[in-house]
């Protein structure tokens, strides 16, 4: 039964990381701008309409 | 008619095809082209006519050649990557977001571009070797997304955004969940070999748990009621660190003799709901700005006229604090007048919407001052500046202390009321209780006086609040009614006093009524008046031309526009004189009506009559008023002059009172005055020059044609063609309040069932452990309820508008 110890220093230290992750994604402004990311995340699949066949059109440099 | 494919609007004078494509002006159709030519066309794919037609800008940001300006703009400046975050008011839609994001494909200059929509803003890294600031701002230009760059850009760089109560509501949230977790072998007090093994180790690890929770979830508790403490206020915080203190020192001295679990999950969900309590109600606008001063309206730079050491005049840019009394400016059409000055050169048109309200535009000759905030419509003006910029006409309204102290104070006084008696009937009840048992049986004396003050702790009470203010927060936000924050409401429900400004605010500034009087104009004379109009470029004749009809327009042999006066023109051999009274009747002495706007005409020498201009008012303001003023009183503050006095006296009930010829300083100290005679006063305003007005009233409301445009510091900013329904907001509000009275009745009813417990010493972890969460999420369900049903009943106004 002592393996007890082992499941909860690891649920603890499960716990925590996720803890730590969120702790960092607002230190980064992650949660600044809950909206915009929503819409971005449409656009990457879609690809600039190559009417023309310029060549530096075809690279796809949308947003990060 | 067809419109716009670029921006939706009606193709009207110039209809272009371009495409198969139809655009309203030249304007728009070089935006698709540049888009077309970069193959940037999804933008149209995502949005049906998404655009926006772009500004002229021509020569307005030339400032930022200078290096010390463009500077300060800047965010980050090295070798060859620069950073700059720039407001841009027009983005609204997701094609906006897609074509700024995808700057990189108009200009190889451009390294990436990130739009944060809800704030408007978008932050443009770029390499200055590439592309200039200049450039970059120019280039945003051309496809209609101007960048607004104010003064106010100038004086503040980093605004730190405050973020701890996200991070304390993360670590409270972590420490409930992993305390419920421990807790819950010894909820049902088994007697087992294996618990009674790790319970120890369990109640330390809670334990260990708790303390970020009370010392820094929990901290703003702790000094939000010491505070109140020292200032003699028993305010909600003081039961509730009351309660934090309690759990934790009995729980820790539980744990450490031995005597039971402790209450640790009861204590961390009580700082963790609270918490979520506090965090629901922190809804904000963050693209509406409730805090803008004069700076935000004023530009960065303006153009100086010095002279060289060849006598020879040279323009520079120059930051606007920078100019002394004296300094000759350049100001362009379209720029704003930064500062007191007299017009010493050109043709003043301008346009004092800004400040006043007033939209009709003041012409000035040379000679006359001119004050800050006024816009120039027109030619290029020289002006000299007579003062500095912080202590022009207008701007000397910020000095005013009502700008610097905080409005804080009134807020929460209903829950602080409240508060009041249930602390002292709480501390009450511990007492006697303690004291019962001290006689009966003093072994559980100690126990039952902690145990009252954790139930008692007023957990339900104190989310009631934040959860109905927050929740109307939002039912008004849908409703086109933006608050500062959710406090407003409470002092809104409180009114007895309403001020309005009239230009702007009860008159509709996009709408101008015109009347005729005078002798019927036969059709020859009505063909030579529009033609001659179509010709002139002064507001009032493009006005006046937009209504009259356009069928017959003829060449004119004649034109003349005489700056100040009016036109004459000829065609055929009549003539027509179109201007002012005294231009138009050349025997005139002294004109009659100085109160209002007229154009006069005359035809062949012989007056004919004038067009009267008149601000309309916004419909359904009678039945407004005569809403309103059944439970309250009424004023109408107005800068202008009496001119419309007996029609409003007309048009509203008659309790109205109306003041006019009020300086910004005087409608600050009437409100001031209402407020000494102990009124509740809501100011609805909407120009600078009600700035000092809205921030002295208890309840300052902007109201605003269109809410990305700046509006001056208030608590609340109301859609315009909202300002009718003022009466349903008020009566929410009174509603709401209502809601936070019912949810403190239902929390007292837990807070009895908890004490019945606790008084007779009954009170086992479990119970507290159920009774708290249980008591907390009705009461939220219930307010959340309450408050949406009550705003269903503004949903029907919003069909009719």
């Amino acid at each position: 039964m002592n393996i007890i110890y082992l499941l909860l220093a690891l649920s603890v230290l499960v716990a925590l990381i996720f803890f730590i992750a969120f702790i960092f994604s607002v230190k980064k402004g992650q949660y600044d701008d809950v909206y915009t990311p929503s819409v971005r995340m449409l656009f990457d699949d879609e690809l600039v309409k190559p009417k023309s066949d310029k060549s530096n059109s075809t690279k796809n440099k949308k947003s990060n | 008619m067809s419109s716009c494919f670029h921006c939706g609007e009606e193709c009207k004078e110039e209809h272009l095809v371009f495409q198969e494509k139809d655009f309203c002006c030249h304007g728009c159709r070089t935006v698709f082209d540049i888009l077309n030519e970069s193959d940037l066309t999804y933008y149209y794919d995502l949005q049906e006519k998404p655009g926006i037609s772009p500004a002229a800008s021509e020569g307005k940001f030339d400032f930022l050649d200078n290096p010390e300006i463009a500077e300060k703009l800047l965010e980050f400046n090295e070798n060859n990557t620069q950073i700059v975050n720039f407001l841009v008011p027009s983005m609204h839609c997701s094609s906006c977001i897609w074509v700024l994001e995808n700057l990189g494909k108009l200009n190889n200059g451009v390294k990436s571009a990130q739009v944060d929509f809800p704030k408007k803003t978008v932050r443009i890294s770029f390499s200055s070797e590439k592309i200039s600031l200049k450039e970059l701002v120019y280039l945003l230009s051309r496809i209609g997304y101007e960048p607004y760059i104010s003064l106010k850009d100038y004086d503040e760089k980093d605004h730190k955004i405050n973020r701890s109560l996200i991070y304390k509501l993360g670590v409270a949230g972590f420490a409930f969940g992993n305390v419920m977790f421990l807790s819950f072998p010894e909820y049902f007090e088994v007697k087992e070999f294996w618990l009674d093994q790790f319970k120890y180790l369990f109640r330390w690890l809670m334990f260990a748990f708790s303390l970020p929770v009370v010392f820094y979830s929990g901290s703003d508790y702790f000094i939000s009621a010491f505070k109140g403490l020292r200032a003699k206020i028993l305010n909600i915080d003081v039961p509730i660190a009351l309660g934090i203190a309690v759990l934790f020192i009995r729980s820790t001295t539980e744990i450490l003799l031995d005597l039971g679990t402790g209450f640790f999950d009861s204590l961390t969900g009580l700082v963790f709901f609270l918490l979520l309590g506090k965090f629901f109600q922190q809804k904000t606008y963050s693209y509406l700005s409730f805090e803008r001063d004069y700076k935000s309206y004023f530009p960065m730079a303006v153009t100086r006229l010095t002279k060289n050491s060849s006598k020879e005049t040279i323009e520079e840019q120059v930051q606007v604090y920078k100019i002394k009394s004296g300094d000759r400016i350049l100001i362009r059409n379209g720029e704003l007048i930064p500062i007191d000055a007299v017009l010493m050169k050109g043709e003043a048109n301008i346009d004092y919407s800004f400040v006043t309200g007033e939209a009709q535009a003041v012409r000035k000759e040379s000679g006359e001052t001119l004050y800050a905030g006024g816009r120039q419509q027109g030619g290029i003006l020289e002006i000299e500046a007579i003062k500095a910029i912080d202590q022009s006409y207008l701007t000397k309204l910020w000095s005013n202390e009502v700008f610097k102290k905080e409005k804080k104070g009134h807020f929460q006084s209903l829950i602080n009321q409240i508060s009041k008696r249930f602390t002292a009937g709480v501390l009450s009840i511990a007492f006697i209780a303690t004291l019962f048992w001290l006689v009966y049986d003093p072994s559980k004396a100690l126990n039952v006086f902690t145990a009252v003050l954790i139930i008692a702790c007023p957990c339900a009470i104190a989310l009631a609040t934040p959860f109905t203010l927050g929740n109307l927060l939002r039912i008004f936000g849908r409703n086109k009614f933006y608050l500062k924050e959710a406090g407003v409401i409470e002092q809104i429900a409180k009114i007895d006093c309403l001020v309005f400004d009239k230009t702007g605010t009860i008159t509709s500034n996009n709408k101008t009524e015109i009347f005729y009087e005078g002798l019927k104009l036969n059709a020859e004379e009505e063909s030579l008046l529009s033609s001659s109009l179509r010709a002139s470029g002064h507001p009032l004749s493009r006005q006046l031309y937009e209504i009259l009809d356009k069928n017959n327009i003829q060449s004119l042999d004649e034109f003349n526009e005489h700056t100040g006066k009016g036109i004459s023109a000829g065609s055929n051999g009549s003539k027509m004189k179109i201007g002012s009274e005294t231009f138009v009747k050349e025997n005139l002495t002294e004109t009659k009506e100085l109160n209002k706007t007229t154009v006069h005409i005359s035809s062949n020498e012989e007056y004919k009559g004038c067009y009267v201009f008149k601000n309309s008012y916004r419909e359904g303001l009678a039945d407004l008023f005569k809403e309103l003023g059944e439970n309250k009183q009424l004023f109408i503050l107005s800068g202008d002059n009496n001119g419309e006095k007996e029609r409003l006296e007309n048009m509203l009930p008659l309790n109205t009172k109306f003041y006019f010829n009020q300086k910004p300083d005087d409608k600050l100290n009437f409100i001031k005055k209402l407020q000494q005679e102990g009124k509740s006063v809501m100011m609805i305003g909407d120009g600078l020059n009600d700035a000092g007005a809205l921030a002295q009233s208890n309840v300052g409301i902007a109201v605003s044609e269109n809410i990305n445009v700046f509006s001056p510091a208030c608590d609340g900013i109301l859609e315009a063609s909202n300002l009718t329904r003022l009466n349903k907001y008020f009566q929410l509000s009174e509603k709401g309040i209502k809601i936070i009275k019912w949810s403190f009745a239902l929390s007292l009813c837990y807070n009895v069932i908890g004490l019945a417990f606790a008084v007779t010493g009954n009170l086992m972890p479990v119970i507290a452990a159920i009774l708290m969460p249980l008591s907390s999420i009705s009461i939220v369900s219930f307010t959340t309820l309450a408050t949406n049903l009550a705003g269903k009943k503004l949903k029907p106004g919003l069909a009719e508008t």
